[in-house]
């Protein structure tokens, strides 16, 4: 489904990414995770198309065509979805709104009929019901005055409204307390299903402890330096990061 | 240039020029141009002594230079101060207007005839310096409401003119409300008597098309006891290289329990990307809450013209008296602005609120200019405002000058100010969910405005929306 191939990317003029190899399976989860600086959400955001980051080299495709080649909101209207790590706020538009303006949006390029306000709510109360949390978000503006527990939350129930084939979660955990840490978790297992994939970007391993991921990576300098299953995870929750960073050293 | 400048390049969409022959007073401004004015609109006698009386106080008045815009100097005497349409003869019937002024009204959006006009408003359409038609005049008359053309009012009803002209906007009141007492054409007169309620939106439309003319109308608005209306007035003119004047009054008058409600979406031509053109809006809007209980709301959306420099404001006398001032100016390429109000409290009791919402994008300056004075005798008087700017790009400015002058110790006064910037993550987000840049920045902004927005009427609520993003077309890529 995501196929990157010795993928380099660089933010004003600076390469952070050294060439990433990754392929992600439908239905597949894969857990990103590193020390801060890696290249982390660098990653997250070439692949949402961020227009700050420049690819230099390498490719990504996405169900076989080229993803680099498509604007951000192409890429969204193509199926792929990134939870921010740090949402923005968008004074007097509520939720409700962008969210039945983003739905309308893939619709339309796809040559669907765009729904009306009313049709939308029934839609939104309908897919809010698989992840079970009730409609307190939507009629708010979207993010403004919200906890970040709360912006974190409205970016999982953006997920479960616009239906993603590939969600990109960068650093969801970040600035949750262990109670919404678990409702997030609980929500994102129920949106796993065997057509979507999911990348879950984390600093952490106490994500993964309510998400199991299928396949965990470890991103060091801009590179991915060793990928295994869950049990990767344990280890550098055990660990930490440095015994990484020297073996990195070594053999560099 | 990132993304988001590359946005704001859109030509303005009224800039075409109706071609059609006008009669035009000889350049300049003397006191014989004044009498002409005066004899065209066949006016009596005391009107003319009051325009010569401005005209004489004008010569020692100089233009004022406190405001945060800067252009090159007017040159009063190389306008010509009445431009009309030539007709054979004056219309009697919408069915005599000669067509071309129909098809250029129609195609700014308001259609005049019979079967085409706008259900539930009634237009007032001005060309330059005359009325060239107003709709619905005899319907409106059934039930009391006089809306004519002012100088069709100073005709037909000479007494209600004399008695309200100038008693809220006095002829000596500032140099750009002295020249228009001195020269005005045409505009707008409504008459709202006791008790009514009028029935329709009332809407004046104002057109500038002959070259090298100033558009000087007079607006009057009275409402008499109990009564209310809602007022809208729109405007557009022609690309031009040159700078075209537009010094405007608005005079309205809220009696006891009387409601005016006047919504204003000011589109005139903004000059080209370089700032060459455009017109110089000098405009004096002011309300005077006379009676108890009465209400006077200002809305406006203002998003052309070269410069911009108006206040509308609300006198309240009468006790109990509210005056509200909802405002959007968007400025962009080298547009500048210098807008906000004026809430001078008399009366006991008397509440005010002021919502401005300034947005600058490109090269422009926005300033927001606003005074809220609480006078002695204007106990448990209370205001609220709030000022919020918007800049799209780092190369366009805003400027908030608040002045506050309280000189009773109940009052009760809130301010609140912000400044914000669109900025590219914001219109990432809106992408990352599929939605176009254009379609952001049409987003971000329209909530930026909403508290504005909602108090328009609604056929002003749309027009005024897809303004702005027309407005600010050509600010992201």
């Amino acid at each position: 489904m995501l196929d990157i191939r010795n993928l380099h990317a660089s933010v004003a003029g600076t390469e952070i990414l050294h060439g990433v190899d990754l392929a992600v399976g439908k239905g597949e989860v894969h857990a990103i995770m590193g020390p801060n600086g890696s290249g982390k959400s660098t990653l997250a955001q070439v692949l949402a198309g961020h227009p700050a980051y420049e690819v230099t080299e390498g490719s990504v495709a996405f169900e076989g065509a080229d993803l680099l080649d498509m604007t951000a909101e192409g890429r969204a209207q193509a199926g792929v979805f990134m939870a921010f790590q740090y949402p923005v706020e968008i004074r007097g538009i509520t939720n409700a709104y962008l969210l039945r303006a983003a739905v309308n949006a893939v619709r339309k390029a796809r040559g669907e009929p765009e729904y009306d306000p009313i049709d939308f709510l029934d839609i939104l109360d309908e897919k809010l019901k698989v992840i079970g949390w009730e409609d307190t978000f939507l009629n708010r503006a979207v993010n403004e005055g919200f906890s970040g527990g709360e912006k974190k939350r409205n970016e999982i129930i953006q997920m479960a409204v616009l239906e993603p084939r590939l969600a990109i979660l960068d650093e969801t955990d970040s600035g949750l307390d262990i109670d919404a840490l678990k409702l997030v978790a609980e929500a994102v297992n129920k949106l796993r299903s065997p057509e979507r994939a999911m990348v879950i970007v984390t600093h952490y391993q106490r994500l993964l402890n309510y998400i199991t991921p299928d396949r965990v990576h470890v991103l060091h300098a801009g590179r991915i330096v060793r990928s295994g299953g869950k049990e990767l995870a344990h280890e550098l929750e055990a660990k930490g990061y440095d015994w990484l960073k020297q073996e990195a050293v070594v053999a560099g | 240039m990132t993304g988001i400048e590359t946005h704001i390049a859109k030509p303005y969409q009224l800039g075409w020029e109706t071609d059609i022959e006008s009669d035009k007073a000889p350049v300049g401004l003397n006191e014989d141009i004044i009498r002409l004015i005066s004899a065209k609109k066949e006016e009596p006698e005391w009107l003319l002594e009051w325009r010569l009386k401005a005209y004489r106080h004008w010569l020692t008045m100089k233009e004022p230079t406190w405001q945060n815009v800067k252009y090159d100097p007017i040159d009063y005497q190389a306008i010509h101060y009445y431009a009309a349409p030539r007709q054979e003869k004056k219309p009697g019937s919408l069915e005599e207007v000669d067509p071309k002024l129909l098809a250029t009204f129609a195609k700014l959006g308001i259609p005049l005839t019979e079967q085409k006009r706008l259900t539930g408003v009634a237009v007032d359409a001005v060309f330059d310096s005359v009325s060239v038609a107003t709709t619905f005049k005899g319907k409106l008359k059934e039930v009391g409401v006089i809306f004519l053309p002012f100088s069709e009012a100073v005709r037909e009803h000479p007494d209600l003119v004399r008695k309200y002209l100038g008693t809220v906007v006095p002829y000596t009141d500032n140099f750009f409300a002295t020249l228009n007492s001195a020269v005005f054409t045409d505009g707008s007169f409504v008459f709202i008597p006791k008790g009514v309620k009028c029935p329709m939106e009332l809407s004046t439309y104002f057109r500038i098309n002959a070259t090298s003319t100033g558009q000087f109308e007079r607006t009057l608005i009275i409402a008499e006891e109990g009564a209310s209306v809602s007022y809208l007035e729109g405007c557009s003119a022609p690309m031009r290289d040159e700078n075209q004047l537009h010094a405007a009054v608005v005079e309205l008058i809220a009696l006891d329990d009387a409601q005016i409600k006047y919504s204003t979406v000011q589109n005139w031509y903004p000059g080209d990307e370089q700032g060459k053109g455009g017109i110089f809006n000098f405009v004096t809007k002011r309300g005077a809450c006379r009676g108890r209980n009465s209400k006077i709301s200002w809305t406006q959306v203002e998003t052309g013209s070269a410069i911009t420099w108006k206040y509308p404001s609300c006198i309240l006398q009468g006790d109990n008296s509210v005056g509200e001032f909802y405002s959007v100016a968007v400025t962009n390429n080298r547009q500048q602005a210098d807008t906000g109000t004026k809430m001078i409290h008399i009366g006991k009791n008397t509440k005010s609120t002021i919502v401005s919402k300034g947005i600058s994008a490109g090269r422009s300056q926005n300033t927001y200019r606003g005074q809220v004075k609480i006078m002695k005798g204007a106990q448990g008087a209370r205001n609220y405002s709030q000022c919020d700017s918007m800049l799209i790009g780092d190369q366009c400015g805003a400027h908030t000058f608040p002045y506050i002058d309280v000189r009773n110790s109940s009052a009760v006064m809130e301010h609140e100010a912000s400044t914000s910037k669109i900025g590219e993550d914001q219109i990432f987000y809106c992408q990352a969910r599929g939605i176009k840049a254009e379609d952001a920045v049409s987003m971000i902004v329209a909530g930026f405005c909403k508290e504005v927005f909602r108090e328009l009427p609604m056929e002003f609520a749309v027009e005024a929306q897809n303004l702005l993003s027309i407005s600010l077309e050509g600010s992201v890529g």
